[in-house]
């Protein structure tokens, strides 16, 4: 294998799992007496020996071995729901945060009793500075 | 024995049903004879601990003793293994470590019990609903996995012997640690649905809470971690985290603790997010008891060797019950949990903790969708798929990043309002600090724009160091100010500033180990490794080292037999250690395990520290010659480094602080706000 080769096996190898069901990514499977990851390896070599592309090489590998053995969802039909929820949900996320604090924010404020008066200017900030001393934050 | 185990189960459970039904009588009635009835229910929880501790004691006797009859020792203890692991037996196998939360849970409502002239009340309804899950624990351990079976047959001469994987130091503190996290949420929880039933008035039940709530986090970032060593250390794929569904399990209540633990400071600062605040430690709790029902089910495959059983029904309507109730009373009683005030600016301490709370739970989301994705796609598709580390790296790292940020900017902000020129002046120097990490890292060869996991791995770094000059600038500011007034010096008003404030301070010494944390993945796009059949001086080059095979040895124990490999490490053509990769085959189950070894190079690299990490592969039976692989891990030693921060800071934040000094101040009186009106 040439430089270019060795970085896609090394990619390819780790998007992949091992399918003898330890469980591990192939290229991670130190499965003590595994009968499949030296065999798939091979075979991953093999198909990067023919030039082929990599959608084509795991292709190849789902056919062999169910669609287990691809360590991600892939993104087309019904998967692609498995990659948009996350960052759905961060946006919406996102838009309610927002959303919940400019309503906090427009939210009159209660009106005062007679004869209550708001402090401002300097004698606001001197309160502001008692208030720091107090609570230290 | 083990019919004095067995009838130490009965009677706790029946004992701790007696603290749940009496207990729940006793709530709805004021007169002094429910008082009464009260007291004998919080007896009734202390002697079910008593109970629970009796049958514990007796399962770790028998093993230690090698008694086979009941069948939990037979699977789990062999009589050659060390005495240590004879302990760790207890929760070991499914039966043992169901018995060891109730113990722990029995623990800690133990120490409730204790304290309960604190708030007898609002005591003695967290102490019902402790009652109820201890029953819970208690009717599974007598009806569904009863750790004292009796081995039917004759009497077998030893036994199965421990999984080899857990016969390594750590496994005897991690589930512990593990175990002390998710049943310490309970009490949390307990307190908060006593809260909600009582429509308990203000927010006392957080302070109570407070410390049990810090000190289970910090056992379960404990327990996760030690578990991510553990992978590390024994399993030897040269990782530490594979996104399992039992690693996602822990992870999940850790990050809705997590933002409990911010959200918090909300209610008590401001009596806001009451609402929020119910409801993410009743998912905190829930998702610790989900965690197990993933894990016992069946239903999620994991690497885990868990036995599968119907307990996981159990789990199921347990997870169902609790939902339903915490709901109805949420329903019923959530007028009285109104905020008290508004937010007032959108750059603010308030909204910082808003967006933590956001990002922490769609973290959360994120790991339960993907660990749940495989179900769903059977479901829908009809076949089951694989989630992992591929998929995790992505949808994860631009919400861990966010959070990071966040971690940086949150502590510059003042409560209700921040002015951007304060947030520029307090930020100018973590800035330009991080950028400057940033700049250093390409100079020195990283090429984000080559490849995501570079990108992620630079902004990773920079913000990372973001945090920790944010920290350190809000260490040094504070210290300066005090020093000013007191002719300390600064180290001193540092400690000073500390003790006045400890949760706070406390508090950034965690962020400070996150960041460490962090620093120690980011490193995972730069590992190298190589593998290699090794004859007697045969090399393998790997970064700066050069490894050269000595020998191959071989040594038997009572317990197990072993092959290992002692291999010299060069650097710099000069000889800086000895590493002995090693392969176990233990007897009495016949397993094979692989042990790695690692050297951290703390003395060469100092900061950029880096694992050597060899693992004895076995032995290629075609060339009859052994396989060690080697690894180069940068940064990772940083996440341990991480991990011991972050406990320091928990404790740092648990110690009270100094006495303060009051000042009375004449403020405005207000009309009361209508219902509602701050909400």
């Amino acid at each position: 294998m040439g430089a270019g080769d060795s970085t896609r096996f090394d990619k390819l190898g780790h998007r992949m799992m091992c399918a003898c069901g330890c469980g591990q990514i192939l290229l991670e499977c130190n499965h003590v007496g595994c009968t499949y990851s030296d065999k798939m390896r091979n075979e991953l070599i093999a198909g990067l020996d023919r030039a082929e592309s990599d959608d084509l090489i795991l292709q190849g590998f789902v056919q062999n071995y169910g669609p287990t053995v691809v360590a991600a969802p892939t993104s087309t039909g019904f998967n692609r729901v498995a990659w948009i929820m996350p960052f759905l949900a961060l946006g919406l996320g996102i838009a309610f945060v927002i959303l919940v604090v400019r309503s906090w924010k427009n939210k009159p404020t209660p009106a005062l009793a007679d004869g209550i008066t708001v402090s401002r200017g300097s004698e606001l900030d001197d309160y502001k500075r008692k208030a720091r001393q107090e609570t230290d934050q | 024995m083990s019919y004095i185990g067995a009838f130490a189960l009965i009677l706790a459970l029946g004992l701790s049903s007696y603290s749940f039904l009496a207990g729940l009588v006793a709530l709805f009635g004021r007169d002094p004879g429910s008082m009464r009835l009260g007291e004998t229910a919080r007896r009734a929880g202390i002697a079910a601990f008593g109970a629970v501790l009796l049958a514990a004691g007796v399962l770790v006797t028998a093993a230690f003793s090698d008694d086979f009859s009941i069948a939990y020792i037979f699977h789990h203890s062999n009589r050659d293994l060390p005495a240590p692991y004879k302990f760790a037996v207890l929760w070991s196998g499914q039966e043992g470590s169901l018995l060891f939360w109730s113990l722990l849970l029995g623990g800690y409502g133990f120490v409730l019990r204790l304290r309960y002239k604190t708030d007898q009340r609002l005591f003695a309804h967290a102490s019902v609903v402790i009652a109820a899950v201890q029953v819970f624990f208690l009717m599974l351990l007598n009806f569904a996995a009863h750790p004292f079976a009796i081995m039917e047959g004759a009497l077998p001469p030893d036994g199965n012997g421990l999984n080899p994987l857990l016969q390594y130091p750590e496994m005897v503190i991690h589930p512990p640690m593990l175990y002390l996290g998710y049943i310490g949420f309970t009490i949390p929880f307990a307190f908060a649905l006593g809260a909600l039933i009582m429509k308990y008035p203000g927010d006392k039940w957080i302070h109570i809470t407070r410390r049990w709530t810090m000190v289970t986090w910090c056992f379960l970032t404990i327990g996760v971690f030690l578990g991510a060593h553990w992978a590390y250390s024994v399993l030897g794929w040269g990782g530490y985290w594979g996104w399992d569904p039992v690693e996602n399990a822990s992870l999940m209540p850790w990050l809705t603790g997590t933002a409990f633990l911010h959200s918090v400071m909300m209610q008590e600062k401001r009596g806001m997010l009451k609402v929020w605040n119910m409801w993410l430690i009743f998912a905190t709790f829930w998702l610790s008891i989900l965690g197990t029902f993933l894990t016992r089910s069946g239903i999620i495959s994991s690497v885990h060797a868990f036995a599968q059983s119907t307990i996981g029904e159990w789990f199921g309507w347990f997870l169902i019950i609790s939902l339903a109730v915490f709901t109805y009373f949420f329903v019923i009683n959530r007028s009285h949990l109104k905020s008290e005030h508004r937010l007032e600016a959108l750059v603010s301490r308030e909204s910082s903790f808003l967006f933590n709370n956001l990002l922490l739970l769609v973290a959360c989301f994120t790991i339960l969708w993907g660990t749940w994705y495989p179900k769903i796609s059977e479901l829908v598709q009809g076949h089951t798929i694989t989630v992992r580390a591929p998929y995790y790296n992505v949808v994860i790292v631009p919400t861990a990043l966010l959070l990071l940020l966040l971690t940086a900017v949150g502590p510059l902000l003042a409560w209700r309002k921040t002015s951007i020129e304060s947030l520029k002046r307090n930020f100018l120097f973590p800035f330009i600090g991080a950028m400057a990490i940033g700049i250093a890292m390409v100079i020195f060869g990283v090429r984000p724009w080559d490849d995501s996991s570079y990108f992620y791995a630079t902004m990773a770094a920079i913000l990372s160091a973001l945090v920790i000059f944010t920290v350190i600038s809000e260490f040094v500011r504070g210290g300066r100010v005090i020093a000013g007034k007191s002719q300390m010096n600064l180290l001193a008003a540092m400690l000073h500033l500390w003790h006045r404030n400890t949760r706070r301070y406390g508090g950034y010494v965690v962020h400070f180990g996150v960041a460490l944390v962090v620093i120690g993945i980011l490193g995972t796009p730069f590992n190298k490794e190589v593998e290699k059949e090794m004859g007697f001086g045969d090399k393998i080059n790997i970064g700066p080292y050069t490894l050269v095979c000595q020998s191959y040895t071989q040594e038997d124990t009572p317990n197990y037999g072993s092959e290992w490999a002692i291999i010299s490490v060069f650097r710099g053509g000069r000889q800086i250690t000895t590493m002995y990769p090693e392969r176990r085959f233990y007897k009495s189950s016949g397993q094979p395990q692989t042990i790695p070894r690692i050297y951290p190079s703390v003395k060469e690299d100092l900061l950029l520290v880096r694992d050597l990490y060899l693992v004895y592969e076995g032995i290629n039976e075609t060339t009859g010659r052994p396989i060690i692989k080697a690894h180069l891990n940068p940064l990772v030693p940083w996440i341990w480094t991480g991990l011991i921060v972050m406990v320091f800071g928990t404790i740092l934040a648990l110690i009270p602080n100094a006495a303060t000094v009051r000042v009375s101040v004449p403020v405005p009186v207000r009309e009361p706000a209508h219902v509602g009106a701050g909400d």
